[in-house]
């Protein structure tokens, strides 16, 4: 008797203590929604598409925002997914035995650099880099695009998506490289055995195989591309403004949280800034859930088999 | 004839892109780690371990606060977040085949992939906005935030990996289902816990985001857990964005304190696994 109920204390502690994790979550959303009201109240969806930001006459409008978080991170997959690609083709296909584990070692190294490191090389080295040599080179050959066009800052849109590809490159690789490795030999026997060359079986068994789950992959990086705070803000330049051009500077959700969150002097001010951590937190949501959905959808598809 | 020519230049050329990616991807890491060490190395001294930051202005001085301010953020955040993700992990593996689990393991989910900034909003809304007070404690309980998910899941899986054998065998001999789980099943998955443990602590060491409004960073020994606190990584930023050149110096120095820090831990779940292996090698041995 006394044993039962010993067991049942602890199935009851281990479920408290399991059920916080959930009611966690509950009370984020709970107390964000809650200090974000005054905000969305004020503003309701103009919130969304007024590109006024103005502490002083406190008319808030995120579209600044909106738009630097996404063009950012669409850049950054931009440029990491085929790099990415090509990386998890190598580990997975190509590259000989011995050197499989010490390069993906190598490149999960990138994953666990912090990313006030990254943003202190990105000071430091890359805008200097990118202001010196690479914005006069784009300028010259082709600044006939208004892409390419205005000061050479070194800090800005450019640096702010080189930063954050190098940051979801290990994300995207490591996951899609897994994904090929669980193509069955079969796939590419049947390709190589009608003649294929081995870039022909890559694309046609490897990668057609495994499009929902680099799909999936994909989807992840671009959910941590999106809330990455710290190395962007160090490099974006922190310009509420939509410009066309990648020189200019510009600003991100995440980025104006954490530089105007503990100078906010007045509660609608803080409510705005809430208000953009609140959309912040749904749309990464919604992403991983996406993301989730689909690697799950390969892996169950994998057990089936 | 031509297109098998065509063929192989494509296949050439596409192999040859998958190679030049992976060197690609290699040179940011190398400069990044250059830079770091060639210049931490020449910055970093005894002083930097030892002292407490200069004001504005003056040379010298040291982060021995922000080291500190870190270990004692770390230890904090443990403190709540080990218990909740080992005995939350436990339900999952155990007891875990319900709905309720399952909506459990969903906001676990959840908590991973909330933008680490986000859960610093979170930690100021509970826990600085009431106490009007920026403080160690709300530092270190959204740094927690960050950890309960990566250790949950880490001894779900460990957990599940425990053979039924052994828990059959220990129900047999008459142990209650609790003392089972505790004395047998968490002692089996011990090192795999461990390392899922020493993860999350290497994720959360380097975190600035969620300290920024949190534990906010401070210039002095630290003075109770309810007043804000140094950490590492939020001085480096601060110095980095700072005009001081001496300051852009110490930013180096604490980036490869801060690195080896973080490597350190990621090489000790090598050495907590090692153990395991061995085992395995002794008992293949016996045989």
């Amino acid at each position: 008797m006394k044993i039962k109920s010993a067991d049942l204390w602890f199935k009851k502690a281990a479920a408290i203590l399991a059920l916080s994790a959930a009611a966690l979550v509950i009370l984020l959303v709970c107390s964000m929604a809650y200090y974000a009201l005054p905000a969305i109240r004020k503003f309701g969806l103009h919130f969304l598409h007024t590109s006024t930001w103005d502490p002083v006459k406190e008319i808030f409008g995120a579209l600044p925002f909106i738009y630097g978080t996404v063009i950012s991170s669409a850049l950054a997959l931009l440029m990491a997914l085929p790099v990415s690609l090509g990386i998890a083709v190598y580990l997975a296909e190509l590259a000989p035995c011995c050197l499989r584990e010490p390069l993906s070692f190598l490149i999960e190294l990138l994953a666990a650099i912090p990313s006030v490191v990254y943003g202190l090389w990105g000071i430091f080295f890359l805008a200097p880099f990118l202001r010196e040599t690479v914005q006069p080179f784009l300028f010259r050959y082709f600044g006939f695009l208004p892409l390419f066009q205005g000061e050479f800052y070194g800090v800005g849109m450019l640096s702010a998506a080189i930063i954050l590809s190098i940051m979801i490159i290990p994300t995207i690789s490591s996951i899609s490289r897994e994904v090929f490795l669980t193509v069955p030999s079969a796939q590419r026997e049947a390709a190589l055995a009608l003649g294929a060359t081995r870039w022909e079986t890559i694309r046609l068994a490897v990668l057609g195989y495994a499009r929902s789950g680099v799909l999936g992959a994909v989807i992840l990086g671009l959910g941590r591309a999106l809330g990455e705070t710290m190395a962007v803000t160090m490099v974006i330049g922190n310009r509420p403004e939509i410009s066309g051009s990648l020189f200019a500077p510009a600003y991100t959700m995440a980025s104006v949280i954490a530089n105007e969150f503990s100078e906010a002097t007045t509660d609608l001010y803080l409510s705005a800034l809430i208000e953009i951590g609140f959309i912040l937190f749904f749309v990464t949501l919604i992403i991983n859930i996406a993301a989730r959905a689909l690697i799950w959808r390969v892996s169950a598809k994998i057990k089936a088999k | 004839m031509n297109i098998y020519i065509k063929r192989k230049i494509i296949n050439k050329l596409m192999c040859g892109a998958a190679f030049f990616s992976a060197l690609l991807t290699l040179a940011p890491l190398i400069s990044i780690f250059g830079y770091v060490i060639s210049k931490g190395i020449t910055s970093v001294n005894f002083d930097f371990f030892t002292h407490l930051p200069m004001p504005v202005g003056e040379h010298g001085g040291g982060m021995s606060n922000a080291i500190v301010g870190t270990l004692i953020l770390i230890g904090l955040s443990c403190l709540w977040a080990i218990p909740l993700g080992v005995f939350g992990g436990v339900y999952l593996a155990e007891f875990g085949n319900n709905k309720f689990a399952a909506a459990v393991r969903f906001s676990a989910d959840v908590l991973n992939g909330i933008p680490s900034i986000v859960i610093g909003i979170f930690a100021y809304t509970v826990f600085v906005l009431p106490m009007k007070s920026f403080s160690a404690i709300s530092g270190a309980f959204a740094l927690g935030i960050i950890m309960v998910p990566t250790i949950m899941r880490a001894t779900e899986e460990m957990l599940r990996m425990v053979p039924f054998a052994l828990r059959e065998a220990a129900l047999a001999l008459g142990v209650s289902q609790s003392r089972m789980i505790v004395s047998i099943v968490l002692k089996t998955a011990l090192p795999g816990i461990l390392t899922g443990i020493l993860l999350a602590i290497a994720r959360i060491a380097g975190e600035t985001a969620p300290l920024l409004f949190t534990a906010f960073g401070n210039r002095f020994w630290h003075q109770g857990l309810n007043q804000p606190i140094a950490a590492l990584p939020l001085q480096i930023f601060n110095y980095a964005i700072s005009p001081y050149d001496d300051w852009h110096r110490q930013a180096w120095a604490g980036a490869l304190v801060l690195i080896l820090m973080v490597f350190l831990i990621s090489l000790l779940t090598r050495f907590v696994i090692k153990p395991k292996y061995r085992r395995k090698e002794m008992i293949w041995k016996q045989k």
